[in-house]
């Protein structure tokens, strides 16, 4: 499959040797054919958005019938004043569901991963790197796979229908421990450690003052990956609540959706709601480019 | 810390001879840095034992929550996938467990809706991997190359879509390929085609999972891109490569990891395909509740409380997972050898 042709050599020392044969290109045809591409392909990505943006000042009338914006037509306040009142403002617990499951679930698996990642990272012991195999299988198991038995054994255990349910399976995230290992052997130096040892630190406070500190970037890399997967997660909520006062933002809106067909009043809702919902991800991951950027690149080291 | 500074002082320089090695390797800085300690003061006992305490401490709360959440629900799958719920008498008397072995997996595999949910995924793999892969290195490629401008705007711009809920992405398209809202198929209606974007299934998820996807793992390109070392696309110039031969014969073979690793989550992801058409079957007839497997052990769980037979579909669809990503990682570490044993 390789297309490196046998026997033809890309190595530096021929470059003195070589007369440097410079090819004239059309640049300024090729540049604008790079950049066009380039222009295309973000407006793809980003007209969908651009027409939720537009689609939440709508009522459902325009936007059943696809008609476009103009002042007098302008309905975000009254499709947020909607949003606020429908349902006793059920959306707003629903985004404050959210931010608890994704907030606080997002920070507690992140620490835990970096405990762990530090832990393969800093020490030797026994059956070590079978463990941190046994890990990165679970990296490779579909999480949906897992839903339906999740379901089954939390119904043993009485916690279907609770918050716990959703909440515990998302603080797992054995890619998190991978990242979090890689980010360890980037950001902390064994002389550091050691000088803490000679100084007399115990292990713990080792890894609480001084290895949890040095590893931030891959502690917040964790949370920012782990706080998208929270908050966009569908399938698990799906399967354990049917209690919608602990919907998360993605379920309301999808039992919302389902209701379109029959009160095409709800096509707003789901609109504006949606716009809402998107808000906060889209600020953390303007914000924090260089922590996703790092997460991403360490996950393609490998 | 509670210590004198004269250890501090007396083992100032010493570290740095144990712990040689800046980043430590698998074995930890740990070992060699104690027994080169030439002579210590004092034998500290408590602190040996603390280094035996402190790794199972700090790997405890993950290994509970792994356990909990991933090892034991797979041994229940499997365990469930072995027994079938059978009324009792006449069905007032509540259901009892029978084993039955790989029955559940052959009723599985015998359903027709169950088979069609992998040729659809089958299906949808053939038309999307090859699609999503080409896109995302064809973008990071021109995002790569000297000839683009503003190119962090076009990262983030690319990206963005991944910031979307999977659950919102499909709305946004679900109501992008409705006649009457979208003003996709208001405008093609102008121009005189007729789509029916909403009765072809395939194509209409395809799009959905290139949108959100394709920037993410375009990201993932360009920073292996950007890794590769500037003298061997410098030493490719030199040698006459234009920027279409060095691409296909320096770059793409230089970031074969890479490709491997996103293949590889493409695959796990695909199988595990639910949310979108999940989306797409309230407005589109032709996307039946048993699209996918997934969709099939869903809806046999909760639409027919066919517990075994949901976990049998669930434990074939884990299996096909891993399978696939055997062969994935097998075969990405094949090339890579072969070429390693080419370029020596």
């Amino acid at each position: 499959m390789s297309i490196l042709a046998p026997g033809r050599r890309t190595r530096p020392d021929h470059a003195p040797a070589a007369p440097a044969p410079v090819r004239r290109q059309p640049w300024s045809l090729s540049r604008a054919a790079v950049n066009g591409a380039l222009v295309l392909a973000t407006a793809y990505t980003l007209l969908p958005l651009g027409w939720l943006l537009s689609a939440a000042a709508k009522n459902t009338g325009d936007l059943l019938g696809g008609r476009g914006l103009s002042p007098e037509r302008w309905h975000l306040g009254d499709n947020l004043h909607a949003l606020a009142t429908t349902g006793d403002g059920i959306y707003f617990r629903w985004y404050l569901n959210s931010l608890l499951y994704a907030g606080i679930g997002a920070v507690l698996c992140a620490f835990v991963c970096v405990c762990a990642g530090y832990a393969f990272h800093v020490y030797a012991f026994r059956g070590k790197e079978q463990l941190f195999g046994l890990v990165l299988l679970g990296v490779l198991v579909p999480t949906t796979a897992l839903a339906l038995p999740m379901y089954l054994l939390a119904s043993q255990l009485h916690i279907v229908n609770t918050f716990w349910a959703v909440f515990i399976p998302s603080l797992v995230n054995p890619f998190g421990v991978y990242l979090a290992r890689v980010f360890c052997a980037g950001y902390i130096p064994s002389e550091v450690l050691e000088a803490a040892r000679v100084d007399g630190a115990g292990e713990l406070r080792i890894f609480w003052s001084i290895g949890l500190r040095m590893v931030m970037p891959g502690f917040v890399t964790v949370f920012l990956f782990q706080f998208t997967a929270i908050w966009n997660n569908f399938f698990l909520p799906l399967v354990m609540l049917s209690d919608n006062r602990l919907f998360p933002v993605s379920l309301g809106l999808y039992a919302w959706n389902t209701q379109t067909t029959a009160f095409p009043e709800y096509y707003p809702l789901v609109v504006t709601g949606s716009l809402l919902a998107v808000v906060p991800l889209v600020v953390a991951f303007v914000a924090l480019q260089r922590h996703w950027k790092a997460g991403l690149t360490a996950g393609s080291v490998k | 810390m509670t210590r004198p500074p004269a250890p501090r002082t007396e083992a100032g320089p010493e570290p740095r001879t144990g712990a040689g090695t800046p980043a430590p390797g698998p074995a930890g800085p740990a070992a060699p840095s104690r027994t080169a300690r030439p002579g210590p003061a004092r034998p500290r006992p408590t602190r040996a034992a603390g280094r035996r305490g402190a790794p199972a401490l700090l790997l405890a709360p993950f290994m509970v929550l792994f356990t909990a959440c991933t090892l034991i629900p797979i041994g229940y799958a499997v365990h469930l996938s072995l027994y079938t719920e059978r009324r009792s008498g006449l069905g007032f008397g509540g259901t009892v467990s029978v084993f039955t072995g790989l029955g559940n997996y052959t009723r599985a595999l015998g359903d027709p809706a169950f088979r069609e949910g992998f040729l659809s995924v089958a299906g949808y793999c053939l038309l999307y991997i090859p699609l999503m892969l080409g896109l995302s290195l064809l973008l990071a490629l021109l995002l790569d190359s000297a000839l683009a401008r503003a190119r962090r705007f076009f990262q983030l711009a690319l990206f963005l879509p991944h910031a979307v809920p999977g659950i919102i992405a499909a709305l946004i398209w679900m109501y992008l390929y409705t006649p009457g809202i979208s003003p996709v198929v208001g405008a093609l209606d102008t121009l005189g085609a007729q789509p029916d974007l909403l009765g072809n299934p395939l194509p209409a998820v395809v799009n959905i999972a290139l949108w959100e996807w394709a920037g993410y793992n375009m990201v993932i390109f360009y920073a292996a891109l950007q890794a590769i070392p500037r003298e061997i696309l410098e030493a490719a110039r030199v040698d006459g490569a234009g920027p279409l031969r060095t691409a296909f014969s320096v770059k793409i073979p230089l970031i074969r990891a890479s490709l491997t690793m996103v293949g590889l989550f493409t695959v796990i992801g695909s199988l595990q395909l639910f949310t979108e058409p999940m989306i797409l079957h309230g407005a589109a007839p032709t996307v039946t509740s048993t699209w996918t497997p997934n969709m099939y052990a869903y809806s046999a769980a909760f639409d027919r409380n066919d517990y075994g037979l949901a976990a049998a579909a669930s434990v074939l669809l884990a299996l096909t997972a891993a399978a696939l990503s055997y062969a994935i990682t097998r075969g990405g570490r094949a090339g890579s050898s072969r070429r390693a044993k080419a370029g020596a």
